[in-house]
């Protein structure tokens, strides 16, 4: 995959960047749609009543641009988590994470409060794997690698905390019998399965990240944990 | 934190193995996203993807029309080989050919001449010429 030399704060700054950039623009286009509404009225009193829209939509738009960057600082990493535990691909999971904000910025406007933010972000990164793997699979020629990391590099991640030596060694085998049961999962039930056990989302936010009903996530979950625990017990 | 592991069938007898294990996961991936999130690393860009698709395109035009100008080469080089030796073949028969029919006309005409200077043995040579067609025989 193509590297910038750039390091990852800047990284982050680039999409805050483009944000701002395009949020800039915004704000300049109106002013000057305004202005020209203002020479075209001619009369003191709708220019001074234009000024003051054009003031109030540009604060507003400044107003929504900080409320936009607020989100993006406070949900990125969990985006990122997200991303990273599907696809265990530390790259892969940057990219759509990025491209997840940048769509979210686009679409900001439509954003009704509905759910939360996260979950409405939750359901445009979910969207954007689904999205990749079926481009992957029409274009595989273009990536003949993965850069996705086995399973044991992936569960070494385990903090020590105050465990012995083995009991560490223990729960690493653990932690990898469970990374061998959700790579086994259908790409439905380790979406609900990770949104469940690594990022604890309610079964309602689960159920409208998914777009499935909580009937549906509860029975996906069910295969996930059941498959989970096979395979605990089998390699115990 | 104690996890919902037990979610579908909530109520029934906790599976303490299977709580650690899923606590355990949540907290690995937890701490490699955090360490690979607060780790300098290289940007991917975005915009690569319209580079690399047009290399692609490109290298493949090129495989493909190499692969064609290729087949195309070996097909004429082929024929020209077999004309070659079609033709060294021709030319072998006619060798031979030729040299049948001189060889005819040579004892042809040595059947002539042999014909023209023979002569009618006298009967009075002949026990003579017995012997010597009998010496020749052997």
């Amino acid at each position: 995959m193509l590297k910038w030399g750039v390091p990852r704060r800047s990284w982050c700054e680039y999409t805050d960047r483009i944000i701002a950039g395009n949020q800039t623009a915004i704000v300049n286009s109106r002013r000057k749609q305004a202005s020209t509404r203002v020479m075209a009225a001619g009369t003191l009193m709708e220019a001074i009543t234009t000024a003051a829209a054009v003031e109030f939509a540009g604060r507003e738009m400044e107003a929504a641009a900080q409320e936009f960057s607020s989100v993006v600082q406070a949900h990125r990493p969990q985006i990122f988590r997200f991303l990273l535990a599907s696809t265990r691909d530390v790259d892969l999971a940057e990219t759509l994470t990025q491209e997840c904000f940048l769509k979210a910025h686009r679409n900001w406007d439509r954003f009704r409060g509905e759910s939360s933010a996260m979950t409405w972000l939750m359901r445009i990164a979910i969207n954007l794997e689904k999205d990749h793997w079926r481009n992957r699979r029409m274009q595989f020629w273009r990536h003949t690698r993965t850069n996705s990391v086995d399973l044991d590099e992936a569960s070494e991640w385990l903090p020590s905390g105050e465990r012995s030596a083995e009991q560490q060694m223990m729960a690493r085998e653990q932690v990898a019998h469970v990374w061998q049961a959700v790579e086994g999962l259908s790409a439905r039930q380790r979406t609900v399965f990770l949104l469940r056990y690594v990022e604890d989302r309610e079964l309602s936010e689960i159920a409208q990240a998914t777009g499935l009903s909580e009937g549906t996530v509860k029975a996906h979950l069910s295969r996930a944990l059941v498959k989970v625990r096979a395979e605990l017990k089998g390699k115990s | 934190m104690r996890l919902r592991t037990g979610l579908p069938d909530e109520g029934s007898e906790p599976d303490a193995k299977l709580e650690q294990a899923l606590k355990d996961f949540r907290s690995s991936i937890h701490a490699w996203s955090e360490a690979e999130y607060s780790r300098p690393h290289a940007a991917t860009a975005i915009h690569h993807t319209s580079w690399r698709l047009a290399a692609g395109w490109a290298l493949g035009c090129v495989l493909a029309a190499g692969s064609v100008t290729g087949g195309l080469y070996e097909r004429h080089h082929r024929q020209e080989v077999a004309k070659i030796a079609a033709a060294a073949e021709a030319a072998r028969q006619q060798k031979i050919a030729d040299e049948q029919s001189a060889r005819k006309d040579d004892e042809d005409l040595l059947a002539k001449v042999d014909n023209d200077v023979s002569r009618q043995v006298p009967s009075a040579m002949e026990p003579l010429a017995q012997m010597m067609a009998e010496d020749e025989a052997q």
